[in-house]
């Protein structure tokens, strides 16, 4: 079975509760599918096993030598990455989608095509089983294509060792990284908290999630600092029939455990807070709404 | 009066959430009180809030296209030429079943394809990316918001429409999206100063470290403004001063703060005094980054 937290808004808690949702299993697979700013293996200081590198895409690059600073090229780029300069044509690597276009319409072949190959893939071991993530190189595109790529190596792993479960931690926001991350995964958890823009994101991830037909559930965290604004978006959540698992109180155990290397259900295993994320695991991995 | 030059300074910070919208909202309302010209812009299309803080009229907008190749089949020859130029597989063919198909969602608008097809048979056509909107406040101040659609694949375009909206003529606060990844390139790529806002746990250091290296790489001057102080732990602080990092600013944690912003509220709500500190936050940036000029 295959679970992907998500959250649209960045900061509500997904991670730590990815973390504690791992920690509570026996033998699971963590696929950290948050490419751009992965953070668990912080927490779980994975022994890894493989590292790949991964091709993001190309980028465009002019040889001094052979060209004649003609321009042709300059019109042709929809991405507007290329200029004259007091040093003659030049490409913005930034603005380069690696089209190949001005590449083949140049007629000095003074353009080439470089890959960027910075991004990694790693895959290994943790206390409470295997897991699986990628490291996007800063500037890089793509990221969906490394999320596809965490969690086909997670499948991979979760048939190779006979571990059923894989939690996907999910990127932040609504686009390419994030549709990869849910595509095809049995349950959806989007984790919100009590804000407009909790609100607001929570809105526009539903939508997304909504699109694939996913089951989703949505967990209010820190849900005491405004107890009205949780009602509120509870009253939305069940207008557009998703289940609220949990409302979880904000406790600053949950950063404490962060700074000790430990999820919460390590860390305060007792807590209010860690007693409420068992009982919600269990509803999640039952799938029953 | 004190008058300054046009600048530009992104609001950003590698991990989501840490309080980057909070910080630009504010600062943004600051400037507005004073009375200096301003533009907020939402560079956070997939997720735009900076909205949720400011009543304001809708001025304009304007939706954000990119355009995908259209194939006129009775003039199509099946030669594979465009889906040889295609760097993206948005360009499907079956030669012998004289079959193509275009599948829009992967394509990336570059027009290769309609450079390479010989037979006339590709035009173009624009399809919706997102939307740009212009919201009018007091005098002159405009937020500017950067709204992507849901399922597109990238924000970029309807960012950069965002930020060339905002112009160049008065001071613009960005608000950027989260990571390190191409839409935060974009958006600090135009900007003359970032600030980066973070948490001091873990995470927090982790992303902020990530951030602080893209920007030296892309030689952009920043500093850092920590959010929640008081969580947390201290190695954030060691980092900061053993990268020469400037410390701009400390929120400390506080509810009454999380709570005020929830509801779309502004940190002067609680204490007035903030209005000064972004105010004074504002003029460091500027007198440090040597572009300010005063007149009577």
């Amino acid at each position: 079975m295959e679970i992907a937290i998500i959250s649209g808004k960045g900061g509500t808690g997904k991670s730590s509760i990815s973390a504690a949702f791992a920690t509570l299993s026996e033998e699971v697979v963590l696929a950290d599918c948050d490419v751009d700013a992965a953070n668990l293996f912080i927490l779980f200081n994975p022994v890894h096993e493989e590292e790949e590198s991964f091709v993001g895409g190309e980028k465009a690059i002019i040889d001094r030598e052979l060209c004649t600073n003609c321009g042709l090229c300059i019109p042709y780029c929809a991405f507007d990455a290329i200029s004259l300069s007091s040093e003659g044509v030049i490409i913005s690597d930034t603005a380069c989608d690696g089209c190949h276009l001005c590449k083949r319409i140049c007629p000095h072949q003074a353009i080439r095509m470089i890959d960027n190959d910075k991004s990694r893939l790693y895959s290994g071991s943790f206390r409470n089983g295997l897991m699986v993530y990628g490291r996007l190189a800063p500037g890089e595109e793509n990221s969906g294509k490394l999320v596809n790529l965490v969690r086909e190596k997670a499948r991979k792993q979760s048939k190779a060792f006979g571990m059923e479960t894989i939690i996907i931690d999910g990127p932040p926001g609504i686009g390419c990284p994030v549709i990869s991350s849910i595509t095809g995964v049995d349950q959806v958890v989007i984790v919100t908290e009590p804000s407009l823009s909790g609100l607001h994101d929570l809105k526009r991830a539903a939508d997304v999630s909504g699109s694939f037909g996913i089951q989703t559930r949505v967990i209010i965290n820190k849900a005491d600092l405004d107890e009205a604004m949780s009602d509120k978006i509870e009253t939305w959540c069940k207008e557009r029939g998703l289940d609220i698992v949990a409302r979880i109180p904000f406790n600053p155990e949950v950063v404490e455990a962060m700074v000790n290397c430990k999820s919460i259900s390590e860390w305060a295993p007792d807590s209010e807070t860690s007693q409420i994320l068992r009982k919600t695991w269990k509803e999640i991995l039952n799938g029953k709404s | 009066m004190t008058d300054y030059k046009p600048f530009k300074i992104a609001i950003a910070s590698g991990k989501g959430g840490t309080g980057k919208t909070l910080v630009a909202t504010n600062l943004f309302h600051s400037l507005v009180s004073r009375e200096i010209q301003a533009s907020l812009v939402d560079c956070d299309a997939e997720a735009p809030n900076a909205r949720l803080f400011f009543e304001g009229k809708l001025e304009k907008s304007f939706e954000v296209t990119q355009q995908v190749p259209v194939i006129d089949e009775s003039l199509c020859t099946y030669c594979g030429k465009c889906q040889d130029y295609c760097h993206y597989n948005a360009i499907f063919i079956l030669p012998p079943a004289k079959f193509i198909k275009v599948i829009e969602d992967l394509c990336h608008g570059c027009g290769a394809c309609t450079v390479a097809c010989k037979f006339g048979a590709i035009t173009e056509k624009a399809i919706p990316l997102g939307e740009v909107r212009r919201y009018s406040l007091s005098g002159k101040n405009a937020l500017i918001e950067s709204r992507m659609k849901t399922g597109v694949y990238s924000p970029v375009s309807v960012i950069k429409a965002g930020i060339k909206e905002a112009g160049n003529g008065q001071m613009v606060i960005m608000d950027a999206p989260p990571g390190t990844s191409c839409p935060f390139i974009q958006t600090v790529d135009r900007a003359d100063f970032v600030v980066l806002v973070t948490e001091p746990t873990p995470f927090g250091l982790s992303d902020l470290r990530q951030s602080v290296e893209t920007l030296k790489g892309m030689k952009k001057p920043c500093g850092v403004i920590v959010n929640r102080a008081g969580l947390g732990n201290h190695s954030l602080y060691e980092y900061l001063e053993k990268e020469h990092i400037p410390l701009l600013m400390e929120i400390p944690f506080d509810r009454d703060i999380a709570r005020t912003y929830a509801h779309g509220g502004k940190l002067k709500d609680l204490d007035p005094s903030w209005e000064d500190r972004f105010l004074a936050l504002f003029e460091i940036i500027i007198l440090e980054n040597g572009n300010s000029h005063h007149k009577r």
